[in-house]
């Protein structure tokens, strides 16, 4: 790593790897050399299970303004998904 | 043109704390003797360009080894075994000094060596060779390719990085060479000028070359950073290095 940026945190779902579907356990942001985008560094986005193996990974390498888009676009649906759940909460 | 041929294969070898991991390794058919080489490799892993390069060391007449840092995270694709050691901070500096003494020690097994051996990384195998250097007198020559966090800043530092290499430079064993891009974040060229101070202050013999219209990883031909010119300049400057001071 030629940087030291990198955040980790719980994530709680499924992801679909090279096997198939898998459970995950953890989200993996880093800002360093991908391994295939055409880029110096990338905003690289691993969706992990390490009991699973190193092999149980989605992983995503995408450019900075990408990953702000995605970002806001995560804080949109998020906010719209709160809204929905609120909606269901005073519908029972 | 005369014979030509070389061997490469994995091996076992015996890495920091006596503990089994795997290199790869590549050499010159013929007698010998032959300058060794230990190639370390990038953060992006233990991977073809590593294998190829180490290939590339034997062609031009080197026993080469290049030993897997990322051996002990398991199994797999060198990019989800990557993936897997940046998300846990990286291997540890103690354990890649350990594993690189472990790979001369192997060289220095082959009885085909000539008693020289020298060490050559890129990117975060770059950091480790400079620090390897500063922490062996085990080697001859040594050569850091854009080594990025030679220098670093407090907060970067974590218990498996807990120093930064340049407080090693005073213990720095042998002659150095250092490629860089002049377009680099990692290092920036403000930090090579920092990492060229500290070396001139303890008086080291170092030769650094620094390319304009280079930024990272400027040899890695399948990567868009690649720079042909700088690429092949910078070669000549590794055969040139390695052949004065590894007696070839």
């Amino acid at each position: 790593m030629c940087t030291s940026i990198v955040e980790i945190v719980k994530a709680e779902g499924t992801g679909k790897g090279e096997e198939g579907w898998f459970d995950l356990t953890t989200a993996v942001v880093s800002y360093d050399h991908p391994h295939h985008a055409l880029l110096e560094d990338a905003i690289n986005i691993d969706f992990v299970n390490p009991s699973l193996g190193p092999s149980a990974r989605v992983a995503v390498e995408i450019t900075l303004d990408s990953a702000r888009e995605l970002s806001a676009a995560l804080e949109r649906a998020i906010a719209a998904a709160d809204e929905v759940e609120r909606e269901r909460l005073r519908g029972t | 043109m005369g014979y030509e041929g070389l061997h490469a294969e994995t091996i076992s070898i015996k890495g920091h704390n006596g503990e089994t991991i795997s290199a790869y390794v590549a050499r010159p058919l013929g007698k010998g003797p032959f300058p060794g080489m230990v190639l370390i490799h990038h953060a992006p892993g233990w991977d073809e360009w590593y294998c190829e390069t180490t290939r590339k060391f034997a062609h031009h007449g080197y026993l080469a080894i290049s030993h897997n840092l990322y051996h002990r995270a398991g199994e797999g694709k060198p990019d989800d075994i990557a993936a897997k050691v940046r998300a846990e901070g990286g291997v540890p500096d103690a354990q890649v000094i350990g594993d690189t003494e472990g790979a001369v020690a192997w060289l220095r097994a082959q009885k085909d060596l000539n008693g020289k051996v020298g060490v050559i990384g890129t990117c975060s195998g770059g950091r480790h060779t400079f620090l390897f250097a500063c922490h062996t007198k085990s080697i001859n020559a040594a050569a850091e390719l854009w080594g990025g966090r030679v220098v670093m800043k407090k907060e970067e530092l974590t218990p498996k990085l807990p120093t930064a290499p340049i407080e090693f430079t005073k213990n720095l064993s042998c002659p150095l060479l250092g490629l860089f891009g002049n377009e680099d974040a990692a290092p920036t060229p403000e930090q090579v000028n920092q990492h060229e101070a500290e070396l001139k202050k303890h008086g080291k013999e170092y030769e650094f070359h620094r390319y304009d219209g280079a930024g990272h990883g400027f040899f890695y031909y399948d990567r868009p950073n690649y720079r042909v010119e700088q690429a092949l300049d910078g070669w000549k400057k590794v055969w040139a290095f390695f052949g004065k001071h590894l007696g070839k």
